[in-house]
């Protein structure tokens, strides 16, 4: 079977940050809540890495729009297919949401964002506490449903490279060897 | 700020501790006095805040006490130097004794006290020397301490509990200007993150109207 094509040296880059990102922020987001201790440091690096990724996540749907997807292997199907791009959508949406609602949970308590330490993000949200809860509630929901669309797109990109050996995952790996 | 001298804990594991030491046995309604002799064996540093604490008996009102930051923060100037501050307000009047009868007596007090004339409390600064402890609130300064007088709190007015005041407000209590840090007082953390999770309870509650109405008050 032949390799298929790759996505552009550039877009490579961009999913791989993000990954390692949205998976640090994850996991800080879900430690921090259960921390005393460390609680104030871990929530300082969260809105820090949160604002990186909403970022990184625009420069990647911009990019996005400069070139086609790579042609999927002759095992994705037509159904499958529509699954691809759902689950591709889905997750561009989420990505630029959850940052998007921190951001505005955290100014819908009448204060700023603070990133790198010191830099004040301006509010995105009026000050509210009815609309912070709901925002709060939103953001845990989020993050839940990013754990599970993250978890079924790894799932899904495994089962293509390890059980139908497709070279699914080629399209977006850097290694010489298909 | 509280109207102790210090405070009691040290460590978020000591005000875990010590809430399970005084929590009330069903059977007396008065806290069991063996676990609270265990807690206090175990955290010598509270024993001695309460032994500080005790001398200082609260004041018959809100208006004639002192509120007082405990925990230390650094000041910092523009060379970058950092200087240990602690700070209290001081208040400039005695308070209305309050009436007794009933469970808002101390607010029904400060309200109708305020309903005659401002209060006023002097923000008082501690400048801490090389040496006294920044991390520890159990610990007081020496009372020799430089202070600076920093200005006038003036309260003119007193507003019921409602949407867009106090009520939705989390303090945190590091949230700061420019200029003032935190210490490494492991607190700092601790109530952030309390603070926090209590904030995001109070907020997905049903709103109930507050205790203390403060046009309910009479004179």
């Amino acid at each position: 079977m032949s390799a298929p094509a790759r996505y552009p040296l550039r877009t490579r880059i961009l999913h791989w940050l993000t990954a390692v990102l949205i998976f640090s922020t994850l996991l800080i987001g879900f430690v921090m809540v259960n921390s005393i201790g460390s609680y104030a440091s871990l929530r300082t690096t969260h809105m820090t890495l949160g604002v990186l990724i909403l970022a990184v996540v625009v420069l990647r749907a911009a990019n996005r729009f400069t070139h086609r997807a790579p042609r999927l292997p002759d095992t994705v199907g037509w159904i499958e297919h529509k699954l691809v791009i759902g689950s591709e959508l889905m997750l561009y949406a989420l990505m630029l949401a959850q940052p998007l609602v921190g951001w505005a949970m955290v100014s819908a308590t009448g204060k700023p964002v603070v990133i790198f330490g010191s830099v004040q993000l301006p509010r995105i949200a009026p000050f509210d506490a009815d609309l912070f809860f709901t925002l709060r509630q939103a953001h845990s929901v989020l993050a839940y449903t990013l754990v599970v669309v993250i978890a079924a797109h790894v799932s899904a990109v495994l089962l293509h490279a390890v059980t139908l050996r497709d070279g699914m995952l080629s399209r977006m790996a850097f290694s010489r060897n298909r | 700020m509280l109207n102790l001298p210090v405070f009691p804990d040290n460590s978020a594991q000591g005000f875990y501790d010590r809430l399970f030491a005084q929590k009330a046995v069903p059977t007396t309604g008065q806290p069991d006095p063996a676990a609270m002799s265990a807690f206090l064996a175990a955290h010598p540093e509270t024993a001695a805040a309460m032994a500080l604490i005790k001398k200082h008996p609260p004041t018959p009102g809100f208006a004639d006490s002192s509120f007082s930051s405990l925990m230390t923060f650094f000041f910092v100037n523009d060379a970058g130097v950092r200087t240990p501050v602690r700070w209290s307000f001081v208040p400039q009047q005695q308070a209305l004794p309050p009436r007794t009868g009933g469970k808002n007596d101390l607010f029904d007090a400060l309200i109708r006290q305020i309903r005659s004339g401002p209060l006023q409390w002097r923000l008082i600064l501690t400048v801490g020397a090389p040496g006294d402890p920044t991390a520890d609130a159990t610990l007081p300064w020496p009372s020799d301490r430089r202070t600076v007088d920093a200005g006038v709190l003036t309260l003119t007015g007193v507003e019921t509990d409602k949407a867009g005041n106090a009520r939705d407000i989390n303090f945190d209590p590091l949230v700061l200007p420019d200029g003032i840090e935190p210490s490494e007082d492991p607190l700092f953390s601790a109530r952030s993150a309390a603070y926090a999770a209590s904030y995001r309870a109070r907020t997905g509650e049903p709103k109930t109207p507050p205790a203390v109405q403060v046009d309910k008050v009479k004179e």
